[in-house]
């Protein structure tokens, strides 16, 4: 463990070799960023997050945590906390004894660890499920739990295997903008790795997309979204997404500008919806309680199969027509279009937990 | 039982169902004889015949020590078989099982040639400590953790392969080693596992009969296990016999009943 420079709490390049497949990324994470591991299933997202942590061999490359070389280091001896997709908490311990076990194999005695064990679940929001065992937590008060496990231990690097994977449509949505909240809170580097775009463009501050091994392509949820470098990125970062404040059943998202959604919100509050669900009208479409708007294409761009067009208007958009469609309503840069969008089309979620 | 509710359900085949019949009236037989030639009417007094709780006693001691000394050494041989790679690995997991098949008195003429006072480790021993194993109580337990070693050892192990290793990745992220892993995380999780390895192989070390007589002989109050009570009282009092054995069987059903809900209803 030797020092070394760079600026950066997280530097490593990975290359992992396992058969046919073959996983080169580097990836640097500054101090109290957040950074997301994008990419499918089998792109090597988790295989990396178990090479950081010591639980995967390096073929090549290293790993420098807080300025020490962790290249070789044993598992137990990295500076590191890791949330686990199905969360692995220890069955036989309550949740207070699973947030205890790092700071107690850290040095800590027993009461001191405990204590600091009380204080996490406080944070986390379960100090009245301490004693229960992991099988009688939900889902969510399970992912909170193994956060605070991880977090016990004042990581210099936290790693999260797709935190929300295993929780269903509404607890997510709740866990995600705690998630968020305690994210920021952590001082250390983090690292999370996802499938969903949503989850990483709301948790991270920079997403790195993996594809088969390989970094295609990284920057920040805005850069990509608005120039997606392959087929995959483009469907899968192709999201639009706003923030804005929420009343009933809409949210006003630009002065005068308010999104029809389905689910009621109110106060500070998400919409996104996908390309592929906007339509776009060359006369103001009629009837149903839709959200319309008036728009103006700034941009097309070919992606397979499909047109990706960026429209310009009270909000910014992207929509996703074939080209057929495309050459049937005339559709070029500067062309003034109607925008139709239904409401059950939409997800709309609190920005901000439990205020 | 219950799975077939709900299906129709056709008659099975007389060539099934007569030979299985014959076969369940062979494993029951046997002992509801020894229940109806039980001298049930001067139980009380033969049970309290002085060698008898000698030998009950001895066969109980003799087993719990076995079986701790099987814990002692087998969990660590279980785990390395599962959790580690080196090379032979499959050559040291069928040596293991090797005691299963082999004939108890040959388990104890081998004995003999090894902890004997001219055997190999026995004239180290018998040197170096002046310690001697053959026909002492300590033989006994010897004998007997031989042969029941590997039913511990095959069911700790393959709880351990049961056991999900990402647990033991999971402690290790939070600064656990090995040992500590070991200890606080996969022992707890494969407890169940040990404990009905840990019975099962009290039961075979109580039943021990050959490798016993083999290596620690038949010398009441200080080798003669309970088995050996059996044999000897069989050429003698057959009264006695029925009595030993009635004791025996009580103790294996009482284990069985002990085991039940985690053997008997996986079936």
């Amino acid at each position: 463990m030797s020092q070394t420079s760079g600026s950066n709490t997280l530097d490593s390049r990975l290359v992992v070799d396992r058969g046919d497949f073959r996983l080169d990324i580097a990836v640097s994470v500054a101090q109290g960023q957040v950074v997301a591991l994008l990419g499918p299933n089998g792109a090597g997202k988790t295989t990396a997050l178990r090479a950081l942590a010591g639980l995967q061999p390096l073929t090549a490359g290293h790993v420098h945590i807080g300025g020490q070389t962790h290249t070789s280091t044993p598992p137990h001896l990295r500076p590191v906390g890791v949330v686990f997709q199905d969360y692995l908490l220890f069955p036989h311990l309550s949740a207070l004894d699973n947030v205890a076990f790092g700071p107690r194999r850290r040095g800590l005695s027993k009461p001191d660890a405990r204590a600091r064990a009380s204080d996490w679940l406080e944070r986390v929001g379960l100090s009245e499920f301490a004693h229960r065992k992991p099988r009688q937590l939900s889902g969510g008060q399970a992912q909170r739990v193994a956060l605070a496990r991880a977090l016990a231990v004042a990581p210099t690097l936290l790693l999260l295997d797709e935190p929300l994977a295993a929780l269903d449509a509404r607890t997510r949505i709740d866990t995600r903008v705690e998630l968020h909240r305690h994210l920021r809170d952590h001082p250390g580097a983090t690292l999370l790795v996802t499938h969903d775009p949503l989850d990483a463009m709301m948790l991270a501050d920079h997403l790195i997309v993996v594809e088969d091994g390989r970094i295609v392509q990284q920057g920040s949820a805005a850069t990509i979204t608005a120039q997606p470098r392959t087929d995959y990125v483009a469907r899968l970062v192709g999201l639009n997404l706003y923030r804005g404040m929420g009343a009933e059943h809409a949210v006003t998202i630009a002065p005068g500008f308010a999104i029809t959604t389905a689910e009621p919100v109110s106060g500070d509050a998400f919409v996104a919806f996908a390309p592929s669900s906007v339509s776009v009208h060359v006369d103001q479409p009629s009837g149903s309680p839709r959200n319309v708007w008036p728009a103006v294409v700034s941009g097309i761009h070919s992606h397979g199969d499909y047109l990706r067009l960026r429209l310009d208007g009270p909000i910014a958009t992207s929509a996703d027509v074939t080209p057929s469609a495309a050459a049937q309503l005339g559709l070029v840069p500067g062309k003034e279009v109607w925008i139709a969008l239904k409401a059950t089309e939409t997800r709309a979620y609190p920005a901000t937990f439990g205020e | 039982m219950t799975r077939a509710s709900g299906k129709p359900v056709s008659k099975p085949p007389l060539g099934l169902v007569i030979p299985g019949i014959i076969g369940l009236a062979f494993l029951v037989l046997p002992l509801a004889g020894l229940l109806i030639r039980a001298p049930w009417a001067d139980l009380p007094g033969r049970l309290a015949q002085p060698g008898l709780l000698a030998a009950l006693r001895l066969s109980l001691q003799t087993a719990t020590l076995a079986t701790a000394l099987c814990l002692l050494f087998g969990v660590p041989l279980a785990w390395l078989l599962a959790r580690t790679e080196f090379p032979g690995r499959r050559v040291v997991r069928a040596l293991v099982t090797v005691p299963l098949v082999l004939p108890p008195v040959v388990g104890g003429v081998a004995l003999l040639l090894v902890f004997g006072r001219r055997g190999l480790v026995g004239s180290w021993l018998d040197s170096a400590f002046g310690i001697t194993l053959p026909f002492t109580t300590a033989g006994v337990v010897i004998a007997e953790a031989f042969v029941a070693m590997p039913f511990l050892v095959i069911a700790v192990e393959g709880a351990l392969r049961g056991a999900d290793a990402r647990y033991e990745e999971a402690a290790a992220t939070l600064g656990a080693s090995r040992w500590i892993t070991f200890t606080r995380v996969t022992l707890p999780l494969i407890g169940p596992g040990v404990g009905a390895g840990a019975v099962l192989c009290w039961a075979r070390a109580l039943g021990e009969f050959g490798a016993t007589i083999t290596f620690a002989g038949n010398f009441p109050g200080r080798t003669q296990t309970m088995p050996l009570a059996v044999y000897l009282a069989l050429e003698t009092d057959l009264q006695s016999a029925i009595v030993l054995s009635l004791i025996l069987l009580t103790v294996s059903v009482a284990i069985l009943a002990a085991l039940r809900d985690k053997w008997l209803t996986a079936a």
